[in-house]
């Protein structure tokens, strides 16, 4: 019954992920910024694992779905 | 210190969303009190287990564990290896049985069918006045937390977690507030993973770390391994930070206070009650014990990594002073402000306001519950129809924010008011499992003996710790409030480990003598699914051997023994 909870966790993620890869490109050389996080872009980085995360969730909600409505 | 910006704000923002956005798409399915309060005890095992461990990872959680990993280093995954996670196998193998299929709708209803009215109402309304009082704290906390760090007003802070809380619970209710925690559980690992990797980069490693924490533990006159080591430390209680021996922590911490928190405490148990099955319901705790036993990694690690980046003056890192040491509560943001950049930030602060919601939300979802189904429809209304109730349950979930916004002012203005509420409501719970062990393996145990049993655990419990003192202690709230003291403990930590082992024990023994003194009130028919010994085993109905209770907790005890002899 209801909403499949990896849609709106999917979604989300997808959003973050995809904010702060951009993010993480377009600042992607800016010493000053990424100092403090030992000059490591952590923001590409984290955006990129939670696209990965959010992808797989989508996939599964997706997955879910088309076998719902096999049966 | 926090270089904040607007992508920080975006981050925030695309959460708030979410969050009302689930508790929006719930609302159409709200049509009895059994949706709105139980989820339609219809949730897979998976989401209910994420909630379960997640309803506990608040915020005040996740501050204070921290805090502790700075203060007493690696030994605080005692809270997690020797005390969460037996329990939690507990629950799910022995105790989720009673639960799930009695007819009980909450942990107070339980103990009505098993015992009686009186044993219920005592139970439920301290209860109900507790989650109250914890949902006001998170709001609280949260609020000091966001004006200290980002200069946001206080007032606003407050009414705009509130407002966002209310909506969500009030749409969708336990499944909305459900739903949420595991959003707020990916937040965190994917919030804390790049805090505990650039903090362990930065002081070079974990074997680097073990050096340093080395040499702050001589400093502070201990053994080497203080910091470092969890058992090896805990052979006597002036060995080891938490001042603290094995037998406290094995009795006082792992059996009497994690089972009673996990195992009787209607908070974590009704995520457990919100699934689907008997065989989910029972898988529930197990797979929540999966993450669980790692989230050490995630909040204890980063308050070591701040003792070590202290004791090094170079690294520019140190945490506001208090009361003469440091204000261990502030590791968590002030690692997030030393080494996230704006953008991650966003997403680490947002992951902490997350927590705090959540742990709000899951205490006014409880409290709704309980105040519905235990003190309404049992005291006030009884024999109403279901849209009633519904109904009722709904406005006690704006009755229960209304009076948390209360409660967290009253916390900004009186400290000490919340400090006694605390320290009352440890000697309400400490005797708890006693009573359910009892009620649930032992037939004979009667409602006069598991109500005056509580009664007098609860008494033990306050008179031991005015008789008790931990060393240093000045002011009356931390015990010695009877006038003389008997014994004076190393610690804070013993005089509570041992507080909750004598109102156990007490309630244990003054249990059995009533229940043997009076007449049994329920024939054996009566505690058919309620005792162990009367009702029959449950049969698992899942499809792989693999997917048993009984082989998921013998997985999570190999891991969990696996995780403790390796950091002995």
């Amino acid at each position: 019954m209801g909403v499949d909870i990896r849609l709106p966790i999917g979604f989300m993620f997808t959003i973050l992920g995809l904010l702060l890869t951009l993010f993480g490109i377009f600042t992607t050389g800016d010493n000053a910024l990424y100092s403090r996080s030992l000059g490591i872009n952590v923001n590409l980085w984290t955006g990129i694992l939670m696209l990965v995360f959010g992808g797989l969730m989508l996939f599964y909600a997706y997955r879910a779905k088309k076998m719902i409505k096999k049966d | 210190m926090f270089d904040i910006g607007w992508i920080d704000y975006t981050i925030m923002l695309v959460y708030f969303v979410f969050v009302l956005g689930i508790g929006w798409a719930l609302k159409r399915y709200m049509k009895s009190s059994s949706d709105f309060l139980m989820g339609g005890k219809s949730i897979p095992a998976w989401i209910t287990g994420l909630a379960f461990i997640s309803t506990n990872l608040g915020a005040l959680e996740v501050i204070g564990m921290a805090a502790s990993g700075a203060k007493y280093g690696m030994a605080t995954t005692h809270f997690y290896w020797i005390g969460a996670i037996p329990a939690m196998i507990f629950l799910g193998l022995f105790m989720m049985p009673f639960y799930y299929g009695s007819k009980a709708r909450s942990v107070p209803e339980y103990l009505k069918l098993r015992f009686d009215e009186k044993t219920r109402g005592f139970n439920a309304i301290s209860f109900a006045i507790m989650t109250i009082f914890s949902s006001g704290i998170s709001m609280y906390a949260l609020a000091v937390l966001m004006e200290t760090i980002l200069g946001w007003n206080f007032n606003v802070s407050i009414v705009v977690s509130a407002a966002i809380v209310l909506v969500y619970t009030y749409l969708g209710g336990l499944k909305s507030a459900i739903y949420n925690e595991v959003l707020q559980f990916f937040l965190i690992v994917i919030g804390f993973l790049p805090l505990v990797y650039l903090g362990l980069k930065n002081v070079g490693g974990w074997e680097n770390l073990k050096l340093s924490l080395q040499q702050v533990a001589l400093s502070h006159g201990y053994e080497a391994g203080a910091w470092t080591e969890t058992w090896a430390p805990m052979g006597s209680p002036s060995s080891n930070p938490m001042g603290v021996e094995w037998f406290g922590i094995v009795m006082g911490l792992g059996f009497v206070l994690s089972f009673g928190y996990w195992c009787t405490n209607f908070l974590v148990v009704q995520r457990a009650m919100a699934a689907g099955s008997m065989s989910a319901a029972r898988k529930t705790p197990l797979i929540g014990a999966i993450p669980k036993m790692f989230i050490p990694f995630l909040v204890i690690v980063p308050g070591m990594i701040a003792i070590s980046l202290i004791s090094d003056p170079s690294s520019g890192f140190s945490l506001p002073p208090k009361n003469g040491s440091y204000d261990y509560d502030k590791v968590i943001p002030m690692m997030l402000g030393h080494y996230f950049p704006t953008g991650l930030l966003g997403l680490g602060l947002t992951a902490l306001i997350a927590s705090f919601m959540s742990g709000m939300a899951g205490n006014v979802t409880a409290f709704n519950t309980v105040w519905t189904y235990d003190i309404y429809q049992a005291y006030i209304r009884p024999g109403r129809s279901d849209k009633h109730y519904l109904r009722v349950g709904q406005l006690a979930t704006i009755f229960g924010v209304l009076v948390s916004i209360g409660a967290a002012y009253m916390a900004a203005s009186f400290n000490n008011v919340m400090d006694f509420l605390q320290l009352i409501f440890a000697f309400i719970n400490a005797p708890l499992f006693a009573t359910f062990l009892l009620g649930m393996f032992w037939k004979r145990s009667t409602g006069h003996g598991a109500f005056f049993g509580l009664l007098s655990g609860t008494t033990a419990a306050a008179i031991h710790h005015g008789l008790t003192a931990p060393a240093g202690a000045t002011a009356l709230i931390k015990g010695g409030w009877l006038g003389t003291i008997v014994h004076t403990y190393p610690s804070e930590m013993a005089q509570n480990f041992w507080t909750a082992i004598f109102a156990w024990s007490v309630c244990f023994v003054v249990t059995i003598i009533i229940s043997l003194a009076t007449k049994r009130t329920h024939s054996d028919e009566d505690l058919k699914g309620l005792v162990y010994s009367l009702t029959p085993r449950v049969k698992d109905d899942s499809k792989h051997w693999y997917e048993r209770p009984v082989v998921m907790a013998v997985v999570v005890g190999i891991i969990a023994t696996f995780l403790t002899v390796i950091f002995w």
